[in-house]
């Protein structure tokens, strides 16, 4: 499975591996630790075409991008 | 600030209890004396840039009370490993703002810091009874906003140099114009209140200007001049964490209405740098606001409406 550890990296960093990993297909599953990447992969993602699901884990976010 | 005690002198018109721009002390019935001090890491590469975008923000405040900057002090950290060269640089810049608004730099304090940090304390005058707060807008008021928002989305982008050199340069020349000349075009109308946009991004600040006056204010989404690339980049997620915390802030006090697009919504909520005047008039005055606006080259537009209050603070309409 495609996955990015986005956790640790400030904004905006996570969207920035969210969007190279995604041109190695999805699903593709993103880590995050807060809430601010957690918003900006959701919002790159459903405004370039992908669907995204995300639930808690822990202290972070675990998304999954989809076409 | 809340858990302080309450400063008692009568003479301190403005202090910290009505979240206003900066601290005014009147020292005659004639000479009211403003003071505020701002200051914060690089927003950009270029050290004389970053100068003159801290000062720009510093002076700010005193404009957005109705009154002149006077004199200034500059505020300065900087690690001793970096060359003298870039802090001569940062303080040219900020020399060069302080000049143009008409005042003078009369000292400052350094400190060796890790991070560099430029700022500046900042005094102006101000007539006692021309005083502008955050809180006397009045129902039916107009609130026109003088500089288009994104610089906070425009600054993260350029972070990871994600900028065009044409939008790097349209966020400096936002960062780094005086709201002197704004301040010139308004001021002589006597508006009823004024604030300056800047870190809880325009709906925040609209929010403080509902809850100091007693009224709802309605702002206007489709209206508010946003500048074309953080729109673009607010829709690929390029939002610093300052956004989402104004949304959190904000939030309980606000109603948006259906239909208006996200990342228009996002821009509404990021924290600006140096961001425009948000003035507040009667509708009869607006037409003539914005005359004098224009004969300044201040691109201002009206983008709100003073309202009767209503469950939340701020209405967000399309």
């Amino acid at each position: 499975m495609n996955q990015v550890d986005a956790r640790g990296y400030s904004c905006p960093e996570p969207v920035l591996m969210t969007k190279k990993a995604l041109k190695n297909g999805t699903p593709l599953v993103v880590l995050v630790d807060n809430e601010t990447p957690l918003q900006n992969v959701r919002r790159f993602a459903m405004n370039n075409g992908y669907q995204v699901t995300w639930k808690e884990v822990g202290e972070d976010y675990e998304l999954t991008i989809t076409k | 600030m809340s858990g302080l005690p309450r400063p008692a002198d009568p003479n301190l018109l403005v202090g910290y209890d009505s979240s206003d721009d900066a601290a005014v002390y009147k020292v005659s019935d004639d000479v009211a004396m403003i003071q505020t001090v701002d200051f914060f890491p690089p927003v950009v590469d270029d050290p004389y840039t970053f100068g003159q975008i801290a000062a720009t923000n510093a002076l700010s405040d005193v404009y957005a009370m109705g009154g002149k900057p006077t004199l200034a002090m500059n505020l300065l950290a900087f690690p001793s490993c970096l060359p003298l060269e870039a802090v001569g640089d940062i303080l040219a810049g900020g020399a060069s703002k302080v000049t143009e608004a008409g005042a003078v730099i009369a000292g400052g304090h350094s400190i060796d810091d890790q991070e560099p940090k430029y700022g500046l304390c900042v005094t102006g005058l101000v007539h006692p009874q021309h005083i502008l707060t955050n809180s006397g807008a009045k129902e039916g008021d107009i609130l026109v906003l003088t500089k288009a928002l994104g610089t906070g989305i425009l600054s993260t982008a350029a972070k990871a140099e994600l900028l065009e050199q044409e939008d790097y340069d349209h966020m400096v020349a936002l960062m780094t114009t005086l709201n002197k000349y704004a301040a010139q075009a308004a001021v002589p109308l006597h508006p009823n209140a004024c604030t300056d946009v800047t870190g809880f991004g325009l709906v925040g600040h609209v929010k403080e200007m509902a809850q100091g006056c007693g009224h709802t204010i309605e702002l206007w989404a489709g209206k508010v001049p946003i500048v074309p690339a953080a729109l673009a980049l607010a829709r690929d997620g390029i939002i610093p964490a300052g956004a989402y915390r104004n949304m959190d802030f904000a939030q309980d006090d606000v109603c948006q209405a259906d239909g208006i697009p996200q990342e228009v919504v996002d821009c509404m909520y990021d924290p600006q740098t140096a961001g425009g005047l948000l003035v507040s008039l009667p509708e009869a005055q607006v037409p003539e606001l914005l005359r004098r606006m224009e004969e300044e080259g201040v691109p201002a537009v009206p983008v709100g409406m003073v309202r009767p209050r209503g469950d939340k603070w701020v209405h967000i309409k399309p």
